[in-house]
Order: structure tokens, then sequence, then C-alpha cells
């Protein structure tokens, strides 16, 4: 006998009804049930931080997150970040800083970041650094990364002073 | 991103005749990673596939005596358990033809014995991938334990070997070069007699291997997506052990989540899912996860170098001796053999240094740890790294400065094309050039100034200057003997009726930006845009044959074939533009998506017009011979030698043996660079898995053999905080062998980096005599210099 549970998930903004094994990481759940593949799993005990998702706006290793703990919750995968065709500053940033190669963890070093300027914070390299350190990437060398979130910063601040 | 022509600030602006190759144009690739669209081969949907679940090992060494499968099979979703004789004992063997090469088998699953603690003994195929993990569980293998040979320590004991076919467990054993070493070696006024010692690491790509397999009844085909970087060599490689012809085995790779070698070689998961999926008639799927991916997947770089050598008075290395042992795990990986690591570090160990006299002996010792794979670089991290401390070492003794010892034994400019006593040709390359500017920019940067600070943290300043071998093609590889010899490629070029441009190649990309600088080299060669040309490959069934992504080959190899094509294809525009606009085709230039005659602006056709007429209108053209637009090219390059200086600052807390890298210069030279951003790029990454070795990373194994580093807790691979920013220059030598003038850049950042660091920690530790010889290096190992207690024989390997 299954131990099933039904579940109603806010992601990216739509309500979504599932039914759960209480085991399902929430990862599988977005994975698999709702067919959102841009949450990637990297080492799904809780380091590399691929499969990083907001939950609720903070960040959390979804591989680490059972979806019935997520019941009731609001959820943004990447999937939420561009607007139809158009990228949003952090992912058009990713791509001229060449933060990105083979891909597989840029979707939790977006999801990390947005999180991260969501505190609207001062641009700092040496903070920008120990804050995407939280997660791991073995293409390249991070400094595309940390200059794209870093950018971003500096961008929103100014947008924020100006509007 | 598409560039925008209005913006002059957006690297894509367009000039009159725009040359696409030497810009930095964004990546093609990343507007589908960056939304979450990637398609890596776990997003891939299939909803009724089975899921696969190893039973590994949980010994080193071992004879089966019994698996019991029956409470698997008796699970609920469980739909089989498979053992090696269910699948008629199916394997992969490497072979290198050639005397000193013993051939050994790979089993797909174990069957007598068990060589390494994680290996596959057996298959659980059920409906979900949680249900198959808890069957695995519950699979029991009784193996009668036997005594695990795992280090090359071990080996000097009176340890049995692992392989019957090889009593002493050396399975390639090759001689290089033989003259009169000794002599030589004994008028030197110094000899310097080391040992170096590079620890085991893996490639971990962020993305495991993954494969979803499917047997298609109306194609007649296994249809293999997996997650690789050789799709010809996994489809030769599944026809092989399964005993099908190739055309029914398909093999596809999507978006590959990195590789870094580790997915150049074909694992024996993948061919168990296709077996299986012929066997069940019914999809089946399989993820590693990151636990079987550190222990069980492939490794490399645990090699022992014992070199004597030479120098005359004025430093001048006069020769060079060296016996390599590189512990090459329990198999041969399919298709390029245990042969990798040591053919290439005695061959290639001289360098970019000159040395009249030259010896090399390197063996490949079977051990009970996994199999090795060609992990980037392969054997030159290790080359370099005991090549710069030679020079260091020599400096010091002989009072030489460490510059200028380099600088005396490099080959230099006028000496081009130069034949090493390793039988290898150099051509050109800028190889003091890269040293001296190396050295300029660390003057610029101030980091002698800052070493020596006196804020109670050792500082020390590392050089290393290295040329390496890129893009080896069939002439070059040949010389390996192996029983699949790699090497060319072939590219298509089609232009559709609206004018756009598909282009195939035997090469993969995962992360090196293919589609990206493919399309920069074919819109030089057909005056259009790159946003109207799409790179196809990873297919078996879509592109030629070709050897996949590995080696620093495919933009000079793959990219070179799709250059000869563009350029036939070019030949083909400029004769219909010539009909048409009634001209000589040499008068034709192909320019902005125009055909427009030389000297008479006025007078052209778009691209788009042109392809419309060849496919819809071909009854106006009298001088078409061949239908449509498209042309084949080829390419096969002997190899060429790319170049790099790298130096590093690091900083050493004396308290705690804590070392970091905290600034690193590269003076680069690989030619023709198509974009500099991505070559940036791939130098950047290669450098951070350099310091990773150096510094943070070991495969570490208890004297039993069991793997006591199977998570991100414990294999600690550098994060953000690890890593420096690295400052990357360019040095352009056109290379004479390809199309495109570019040589391979894929690997020299890692290349460079451990000899770079390990040079630096000696000179931060100066004053404690340090002469660290080994990588990588911990803070213990520090403390004990330190200390004075560091042990001057070579460190005892972590088992």
């Amino acid at each position: 006998m299954k131990d099933q549970h039904l579940v109603t998930l806010n992601v990216n903004g739509r309500e979504h009804e599932v039914v759960l094994e209480s085991r399902k990481t929430l990862a599988d759940v977005l994975r698999q049930d709702l067919g959102l593949t841009g949450t990637h799993l990297g080492c799904e005990h809780g380091i590399c931080g691929a499969c990083t998702v907001l939950v609720d706006g903070e960040p959390v290793r979804s591989c680490l997150v059972f979806g019935v703990q997520a019941d009731g919750r609001e959820v943004r995968t990447v999937e939420s970040l561009a607007d139809g065709d158009e990228l949003n500053d952090l992912q058009q940033a990713f791509s001229r800083h060449h933060g990105l190669q083979c891909g597989f963890c840029t979707p939790g070093f977006l999801m990390l970041g947005e999180a991260y300027l969501a505190t609207d914070p001062a641009p700092d390299r040496e903070e920008v650094r120990e804050v995407v350190s939280a997660n791991l990437c073995r293409c390249t060398g991070y400094q595309g990364i940390v200059d794209a979130v870093c950018e971003v910063a500096q961008l929103r601040r100014e947008k924020s002073t100006h509007d | 991103m598409t560039p925008d022509p209005a913006d002059p600030a957006d690297p894509g602006e367009r000039t009159k005749g725009q040359r696409w190759v030497g810009n930095r144009l964004p990546r093609r690739e990343d507007a589908r990673m960056l939304r979450g669209a990637g398609r890596f081969v776990d997003d891939i949907a299939s909803p009724h596939a089975y899921h696969l679940a190893f039973v590994r090992s949980a010994v080193a060494s071992g004879r089966i005596t019994q698996v019991s499968v029956d409470e698997a099979l008796a699970m609920s979703g469980v739909v089989a358990v498979l053992t090696s004789a269910d699948l008629d004992h199916p394997h992969l063997t490497a072979v290198l033809e050639r005397d000193e090469f013993v051939a050994t088998a790979m089993p797909l699953l174990a069957h007598d014995r068990v060589r390494y603690a994680g290996e596959p003994v057996a298959v659980v195929v059920a409906e979900s991938r949680y249900v198959a993990e808890d069957a695995a569980e519950t699979v029991w293998c009784e193996i009668e334990e036997t005594p695990a040979v795992l280090s090359l320590d071990d080996i000097d004991g009176d340890l049995p070997g692992i392989h019957d076919e090889a009593p002493d467990g050396v399975l390639v054993d090759l001689q290089m070069f033989s003259d009169a070493i000794d002599d030589v070696l004994a008028q030197a006024p110094l000899v310097l007699e080391e040992t170096y010692r590079s620890g085991r690491v893996t490639a971990a790509p962020m993305e495991s291997r993954a494969c979803l397999a499917d047997w298609r009844e109306r194609d007649e085909q296994v249809v293999l997506e997996v997650s690789t970087q050789v799709p010809h060599q996994v489809r030769t490689g599944v026809a092989q052990s399964l005993g099908l012809p190739e055309r029914r085995v398909r093999v596809i790779a999507p978006d590959v989540g990195g590789g870094f070698g580790q997915k150049c070689v074909v694992g024996r998961e993948e061919v168990v899912a296709a077996a299986l999926a012929v066997r069940l008639r019914h999809p089946v799927r399989w993820s590693e996860d990151r636990q079987e991916n550190l222990i069980a997947s492939f490794h490399g770089r645990e090699q022992e170098y014992r070199v004597r050598a030479g120098f005359d008075d004025q430093g001048r290395l006069v020769g060079l001796d060296a016996d390599i042992r590189c512990n090459i795990g329990a198999y041969s990986a399919y298709p390029f053999s245990c042969g990798v690591e040591p053919l290439m570090a005695a061959t290639e160990l001289p360098g970019l240094y000159k040395v009249k006299r030259y010896a090399a002996r390197a063996r490949g010792f079977a051990t009970n740890k996994p199999p090795t794979a060609p992990y980037r670089g392969v054997s030159r991290p290790q080359i370099v790294l005991v090549m710069e401390l030679l020079m260091d070492k020599a400096a010091r003794r002989l009072g030489i400065d460490r510059v200028e010892i380099r600088r005396r034994n490099t080959i230099q400019a006028d000496e081009f094309p130069y034949l090493g006593p390793n039988a290898i040709t150099y051509e050109p390359g800028s190889y003091v050039e890269a040293l001296d500017r190396c050295v300029e920019e660390v003057e610029k940067a101030g980091w002698w100034e800052r070493r020596d600070e006196d804020d109670g943290l050792l500082r020390g300043v590392g050089i290393a200057n290295f040329s390496e071998r890129t893009a080896y093609g069939t002439a070059t590889m040949g010389m390996r003997k192996m029983a699949m010899t790699p090497g060319f490629e072939v590219s298509h070029v089609r232009m559709d009726a609206s004018g756009d441009v598909v282009v195939t190649s035997g090469t993969c990309g995962h992360g090196q930006g293919h589609e990206t600088t493919f399309a920069q080299i074919v819109a030089d060669r057909l005056g259009i845009s790159p946003d109207r040309i799409k790179l196809r490959q990873g297919d078996t069934d879509l592109t030629s044959f070709g050897w996949g992504t590995f080696g620093s080959r495919s933009l000079v190899i793959g990219g070179g074939s799709a250059a000869v094509a563009a350029r036939g294809l070019a030949e083909q525009l400029r004769q219909v533009a010539a009909e048409i606009l009634e001209a000589d085709p040499a008068d034709i230039d192909l320019v902005d998506g125009h055909a427009e005659v030389r000297g008479t602006p006025d007078t052209w056709l778009s691209i788009d017009e042109i392809a419309a007429t060849v496919h819809f209108r071909s009854h106006t053209l009298t001088q078409r011979e061949d239908q449509l637009l498209e042309a084949r090219g080829s390419a096969d390059p002997p190899g060429m030698f790319s170049n790099a200086a790298h130096a590093a600052l690091v900083e050493v807390d004396p308290g705690t043996g804590d070392a970091r890298v905290v600034d690193y210069i590269v003076v680069e030279d690989c030619g023709v660079v198509v974009n500099p951003t991505i070559v940036d790029g791939q130098v950047r990454g290669g450098v951070a898995q350099g310091i990773a070795s150096a510094l943070y990373e070991e495969m570490s194994y208890s004297p039993e053999g069991q793997p006591l580093t199977g998570t991100f807790m414990d294999y600690l691979m550098p994060t953000a905080s690890e890593i420096p920013s690295i400052a990357v220059h360019h040095l352009e030598t056109p290379c004479d062998q390809t199309e495109t003038g570019a040589k391979g850049m894929g690997e020299g950042g890692t290349i460079g980096a451990p000899a770079a660091i390990v040079s630096a920690l000696n000179d931060a530790l100066r004053d404690s005599g340090a002469d660290i010889d080994f990588v990588p290096v911990r803070p213990g190992d520090l403390l004990r210099v330190l200390e004075g207690t560091a042990d001057k024989a070579p460190r005892k390997e972590s088992a």
C-alpha cells in the first residue's frame, strides 16, 4: 500500500494539485509530475545546488525537500525568469559574461542569484563570491557567474534609485 | 541572443564585409540553457520507461559465489533482475595492437570476480527509480573477499595481479626511447633524482552519466540517448558488445552536462541499458547518482614519475630518464584502453624543453580501483609538473634565476620546426614570448611586492611554461596502435530553400560553444550571418561517422571540416550567381548575405534568391551539374602544439597550513582565436580544475579498498571561494595545418595549473626549504614542511 497525499503547489504562479508519495522529492515532483525539467539534479545530497528553487522566496535545495513539504507554498523555478522570449536581466548578464558553459548547473545559480539579488545587496565582489560558493560549477571557474551577479546588483540598484 | 546591429557597443555589431571569426559573439547555446529549456537525457520524457538500478560490489576484490535476487523479484513494481549470465556475459574489450599491451575484457556485469568496490554485479529493472533502488538493496551478493591491490606500493609487494592474463599486474609496458642516457647522466655536473606523484581524481561533470534506451521496431533500431562526448564510439561499443550491425544502433547525445573525458569512453551501464531495451522491447533509463559517479565511474591521474635529470653548469638539460607508473584501475576503458596515460606521458614528457638524450619507460598497473578514462589534459598536468619542478630545483641548485633557466632550455623561435628526441616535430609556437609576456604581466600586477608583504601570511609566485599537442589526427593517433584509431572528421553543409544553412559534424559539444564557433567559421565563408547557420551534431543517424569531442580536437578538426565544406558550398553559390549575373564565378564575392560582382557592387543577388532559384527554379539554370546546395568537407591534420605560460600567486597561512590561490595569469597561444570569450572560458574553467587537483580533490580509499570520498562533502570540488579571478592574455601563432589557423585549446588551463601552484607553494615556503613534489597538497602537508617534519621520501599514497 502506497502512502499517497494530495498536495497543492503554486509553481511559477500556477496552482497544481498532485498526488504524491510522501518520499518523493520536490525536485522529482517538479521534473516528473509538472514537466519543469529546468531544475536539474547534480548530487541529490544537497551540496551542488543545481536543483536550487525558491520556496516562498527562499532558496532551497529541491533534492532535500519532499514534495509534500511544499504543500500550500509558492515555488519559483528557472522557467519563471524569462518574459516570453525576453530573458531577464540576470539571464542576459550570465550570457554576456559567459557565466555558463554546459548549462547544467545554470538554473541553480540563477535561482540562487535571484534570491540574493532580492535582498537588494550593495554590489560587493567578495560577498558575491561567498554567496555563489553555495553552488558548484565544473565548467566556468565561476568568474563569469560572479561578474554577472555583481553587474545585475549594480544595475538593479541604479534602476531603483532612478525610479 | 541575436546581435543588435543598432547597438554600437554590441559585440555582434556588423560592418560591411563582416568577418565573424575573432568576434566575441554571444553563444548560441545560452538562451535555451538560461531558460531551463536545455534537453539533457533526464529531461526527455518517456513516461512508461523502466528505471535501472545497479547492484554494486561492496568489496574491492573477491570471487562471486552467489547472487540472490528472489527478494527483489518479489517486490511490487520490479520487472526483472539480471546478472551477467542472464545477458550471456557481454563485455567491452579495449585493444592496442602492440606486443607490450595485454588486452583484458571488462564484463558489463561482473560475473566471476569483482575488481573494485562499486563494480556492477546485477541490474534491477523496475517501474520507478525509487522502487529500483529499494530492490537493488535487497539483492544479496556473496563474495569471497581477497586482498585488494590498491596502490603502486602494493604492486611493489607480493600481491598477485588482478587479471589472470597479467600476473604481474602490468597491462601495458612501453619503453619508448633508449640511447646512451646513462653515459650522459654520468657526465652531467648536476643530476637530480626525483620522484613525483599525483593523486587519483575524477572529472565529476555536474551532470552524472545518464541514458535512455528504446527499441524502435519501425526503424529496426535501438535508440540510445546518452550523455556522451563520443556518440559514434558508443554506437560501436554497443554494436560490438551485443553483436548487432551498427545500423541497428542509433546513439543520440542531447545536451550533455560536462564530460572532461569521463564521457569519452563507453560506460558498461549504457551498454546494459541498450541490451535491456532490445531484450525487453521496452524503453529503459538509467540515471547515475552522484555517489556512483564518484566511486564507480572513471577516474584518472594516479601516477608516479621517477626521473633522473642531468643539467650542465649553465642549467641546460642534457639528459632525462623517466620511469613512469600509472595506476590505471581495474580495467582498460573502451575504446581508448589503459594505454592513454602511459603513452602520453612517455611520448611527451620533455614538452617544450630541448634535451639531447631522453629515455622513458611507462607502465600501466591494474589495481582494485575503478578504471581510468582520459581526464582533461591526460598526463600533461603531471608531465608539466615534473618538468617545471625540475627547472625550479635545478635553478635553486645552480643559482640561476628560475625564469632564465626555463628560457635557456626552451625551443627558441628560430628553431622551428624543431625535432625533439621523442621523434615529435614541434611546429611554430610562441614559447619564449609567452614566458616573457607572463613575467611582464606578473610585474605589472605587482606580485613581487605582494610576495614580500610582511603580514604573517607566506606568499609565493609560481610559473609554468608548456606546450601541448592538440587535435591528434589519424597519422599521430595511429602511432598508438589502437584497434580503433580516431582522428578525422567529416562535415556536411547544406543550404535550404530559404538560404539558411545546416552544418553537421561528428564532434559532440558539451559546453564548448560549438554551435557558436562553427557558425562563425561557416558564416565567414558564405558571407551570411551566423544566426542563419545551425550546427547539428550528436546523432549517429544525422551525421557522418565521426570521433566526437575530446583531446582539444573539435574546433580544429570538426571546425576545419566544416570550413572545407563551407568553402565548397560557397563555390556553388558563386557559380549560380555568376550564371544569373552573367559574370565570372571568380569575380563573385559573398558578403553580407549577397553575391555581388567585384568592382560593380550594384550588381548583386541575395543569397535567399540564389537558394530559392536552385531549389524551385532549377530549369532556369543551364550550368548546374549537381542539384541543390550541399557540400562535404573533411579534415585530418596530424596534430599541432598550442602553448601557454601560467603564473600563480598563492598565500599560505602558517598557522593552519591553509593555501589559497589569490591571483592567476595565463598567456596562451592557440593560433587563430575564433571566439575570444569562449577561449577565455575554456582557459578559466581548465585552470579551476587544475587548482582542484593541486589543492583539494583526491579519491581516497581505506586499506581494504573502500572508497572514502563518495559525496561532495568528502570529494572537495572547489567553489567560487577557492577559485580566484584569472587574467587571460592571447598570443596568436596561426597554424598552417588547418583551414582556420586555429589550434586546440580545451585542456591547456588544466595542464598548467598544478605546476604553477606547486611551484608557488615551494616559493612561499622557501624559508623552510620546501621541496614539494606531489599533488594534491593539503594543509597538513604544508604544516609538515613548516615544522620541518616533511618526509623527504615520497608521501605514502592514500592507499
